[in-house]
């Protein structure tokens, strides 16, 4: 019997279609949620070191405050912001609202300068504290 | 011509036989996790930099406790799941994918298990 499964025809991938901002924030939400995924590695670091005691824990501190920390624990708050920020995105759609062209692709790249923005604040607001 | 039986159209769970259940998973889980998660960004510019007794004084109030619990219990769900559809969408050899999803799995519950053990020995012993 023929492989019926082989020759299926498949959709065309990315590189068929123009760059635009709504397909560039659709990539950005999964890598950002990918990025999400691997760093719980690190949430759970410091949750696990907090919960071992003051010596690990200052330990853990000290790592996420060095200059590698501090850039990691940044690019992960924007990834967060972001991916939050594009769910929000996808509920709106799930929803049956936010179909207009010029509206999803301003959305688009709204969400982009709201997570740069909001990160941005976070993190001055907590050098200022600091 | 609909060929679907009255009865497969009443379960309503198409061909993978799981029917919306992923779908479903995915945004109950995300439309938790956006006050859960701002609560805890704010947590951490309130907290971040303080000493040691301050940090898992807080971490231990019941409140504070409870929403980082369900924020574990949360984001594993989620993150298992978003993970799994990336899984099915690019990684195409059947034993690869069985392998890759499998590891999703257990990375998921790992992380999970171990946020959440700390979490509760914070919220009991301090």
């Amino acid at each position: 019997m023929a492989n019926v499964t082989k020759n299926r025809p498949l959709s065309p991938h990315l590189q068929v279609y123009k760059f635009i901002p709504t397909m560039a924030m659709s990539i950005m939400h999964r890598i950002t949620g990918a990025v999400l995924y691997f760093g719980t590695v690190f949430v759970a670091a410091w949750l696990i070191a907090a919960a071992s005691g003051e010596e690990s824990f200052n330990q853990i501190n000290g790592l996420f405050g060095s200059l590698v920390g501090q850039i990691i624990l940044f690019g992960y708050t924007w990834a967060l912001l972001h991916h939050l920020l594009g769910g929000l995105r996808h509920i709106m759609w799930d929803l049956g609202y936010g179909f207009e062209k010029e509206f999803s692709t301003m959305l688009a790249k709204a969400n982009l300068a709201a997570s740069v923005g909001l990160t941005v604040l976070i993190w001055i607001v907590v050098l200022v504290v600091r | 011509m609909d060929m679907r039986t009255p009865l497969g159209k009443v379960r309503g769970l198409g061909s993978a036989k799981s029917g919306t259940d992923h779908f479903w998973k995915v945004r109950t889980t995300s439309v938790a996790l956006v006050p859960l998660l701002l609560f805890y960004v704010v947590f951490l510019v309130m907290y971040v930099g303080r000493p040691y007794v301050e940090v898992v004084g807080a971490l231990a109030n019941p409140f504070v406790a409870t929403i980082n619990a369900l924020t574990v219990i949360a984001s594993v769900i989620h993150m298992r799941l978003g993970m799994e559809e990336v899984i099915q969408d690019y990684v195409h050899s059947e034993s690869m994918k069985l392998l890759c999803l499998v590891l999703n799995a257990f990375f998921s519950l790992l992380i999970g298990g171990l946020c959440l053990v700390a979490v509760l020995k914070i919220a009991f012993a301090g």
